[in-house]
């Protein structure tokens, strides 16, 4: 269970990006949604520990990790796909995965991790992270490296951006089976219609502050009705979305 | 007689465990130590200096030649000339690597002048890698010449790898490249506390379609200095590229000097550089997979060398 308390973070030079969080995570899919700029990626990295916060605190299965190292957190159980991927030149998908994995861990099936993300092992285990891999292929690497760690703590950082080719209906597969198989709860920063409607608790985040958080139930007919509908469905139309 | 230090070092420079198979040149101490040549490869020693000629058949395919050279005696300072003469259509592979290992307080020296003629559509892999040890005060030196000779047609692709151990290290590469040869240059080189190297590359594409492609990444560890100079002349129509990717660390300096002389309308060449420390996001996301900011580091520079 992951517990946020009177979380806020000001940056260096004084501007303020949250402003007193409070959020328990202990469902399967927590999303967090809201207009651009309201805060949610800086939530997701003060949780993964890429941002120091300010003030407040976080608790995972009631241990304080508020000041934690990144690294600590990662070996606690806490990982985040980042909304940008990384590009890294030299190293392979391969040597990605495995760090993913563990690297001490014996063996490691690179083609169920890359097959689940609709890539196909042959063609990409031996490839570079570098600029010769699309921005949806790295994507797609990046899901695949959050399911090779598999742990009680999964952040996805708008997982959809730029899986063109690729499905929802897969994206949301995923999710599933990454539920399935490790137990852990995952929360998804994401504007679509499409991720919210699988989510358990939706989350809105708006000028730095929680705005709104319960149960999909509740919360999603009142977005889909109101101007965050158009930021929420970007995609509908095109996509045949069925509402 | 092959010691333990020799065998170590010859696992360094040429991943060897035991003599090689196919045709070597040992050379240990300045001396040659032992030598084997088949039926389509010959080596004879020169006679007015130092140093070997290797004359590989035309036609020649799948053979390989070792060329190791190794010292252990410090203050041994080592000069030598070997002649590559690689026939029509031949395919091989030529390893060569020098290793140092100094234990005294003096410098030991090894300079190795390396030209290669390449025959009509002739195809050659040349690795080469160099790793200096020891606890002495002494200092490890390496000054490679690599002079390149391409007939029409004739391919060779180059690896040059300098990761550990050598003080101080100037490395000349000369090419000239007649009608649809081709040359590709790997470089990668890892300096540490005080050590200086400099890379200087000229290549003169000649020929209608020749291609050149220099790609050089290095990491300046410590208080370390790097220096990358390239000159790519195209006179004719043809193809050149060069990239220089340092990674930088500690106090290290690296200084790039691209130059690209075109002398033919048809000339296209291309230089590209980057300079920079590891950035911050990528030592986050490593560090997000459970590796401390050491690991991440580590991991980050052995995949750019590999």
């Amino acid at each position: 269970m992951l517990e946020i308390k009177n979380l806020s973070y000001i940056t260096d030079d004084g501007a303020e990006i949250l402003r007193n969080v409070s959020l328990t995570v202990d469902e399967r899919f927590t999303a967090i949604t809201g207009p651009n700029g309201g805060g949610k990626s800086t939530l997701a990295k003060l949780i993964a520990g890429l941002y120091d916060p300010t003030e407040g605190q976080i608790l995972l299965d009631g241990v304080d990790i508020t000041h934690m190292s990144i690294t600590d957190r990662a070996r606690l159980g806490v990982s985040f796909a980042f909304q940008q991927p990384v590009r890294l030149k030299g190293l392979k998908v391969k040597d990605m995965l495995r760090l993913a994995y563990g690297k001490d861990k014996k063996r490691i099936d690179y083609c169920s991790f890359l097959s689940e993300v609709g890539l196909c092992a042959n063609d990409y285990i031996n490839r570079e992270i570098d600029a010769s891999l699309s921005g949806g292929e790295l994507k797609r690497i990046e899901i695949a490296m959050a399911l090779a760690r598999g742990t009680k703590l999964t952040i996805f950082d708008e997982p959809e951006a730029g899986i063109d080719l690729w499905s929802f209906q897969n994206l949301i597969r995923v999710f599933e089976k990454m539920y399935e198989e490790h137990q852990g709860s995952i929360i998804i920063i994401s504007h679509q219609e499409r991720i919210l409607n699988i989510a358990d608790t939706i989350v809105v985040m708006k000028n730095g502050e929680l705005a709104q958080a319960g149960p999909r139930e509740e919360i999603l007919p009142g977005l889909l009705g109101s101007t965050t509908r158009e930021a929420c469905g970007v995609l509908l139309g095109k996509m045949g979305g069925e509402k | 007689m092959i010691d333990e230090i020799t065998m170590k070092l010859l696992k360094e420079v040429a991943d060897l465990d035991a003599l090689p198979t196919g045709a070597y040149n040992l050379r240990a101490n300045g001396k040659g130590a032992g030598r084997n040549t088949t039926a389509n490869i010959d080596i004879v020693t020169k006679e007015d200096k130092p140093g070997i000629d290797i004359y590989i058949k035309p036609g020649t395919k799948h053979e390989s030649v070792h060329i190791p050279v190794i010292i252990s005696e410090t203050g041994l300072k080592d000069l030598v000339y070997n002649d590559f003469y690689v026939g029509e259509d031949a395919d091989v592979v030529i390893i060569a690597g020098c290793g140092i290992h100094n234990c005294g307080g003096s410098l030991s020296q090894h300079d190795g002048i390396h030209t290669f003629h390449l025959a009509k559509n002739a195809k050659l892999r040349y690795v080469e890698k160099h790793y200096g040890e020891g606890d002495g005060r002494g200092k490890q030196v390496m000054n490679p010449t690599t002079v390149v000779h391409l007939d029409e047609g004739a391919s060779m692709e180059m690896e040059t790898t300098q990761i550990a151990g050598i003080d101080d290290t100037i490395r000349i590469t000369r090419g000239d490249l007649k009608a649809g040869a081709s040359l590709v240059v790997h470089e990668k080189i890892m300096t540490t506390g005080d050590q200086k190297a400099k890379t200087d590359f000229i290549v003169e594409l000649n020929g209608e379609g020749s291609s050149a492609n220099l790609i050089s990444r290095s990491v300046a560890k410590e208080h370390s200095f790097q220096e990358f100079i390239s000159d790519i002349r195209g006179n004719a129509p043809c193809a050149g590229h060069s990239e220089c990717d340092a990674i930088l660390m500690d106090q290290g300096v690296v200084s790039a000097s691209p130059r690209l002389t075109a002398a033919d309308l048809d000339a296209a060449l291309i230089h590209e550089a980057a300079i920079g420390k590891i950035a911050g996001e990528q030592l986050d996301k490593l560090m997000t997979l459970g590796l401390t900011r050491e690991e991440a580091e580590e991991q980050i520079v052995n995949g750019f060398l590999s």
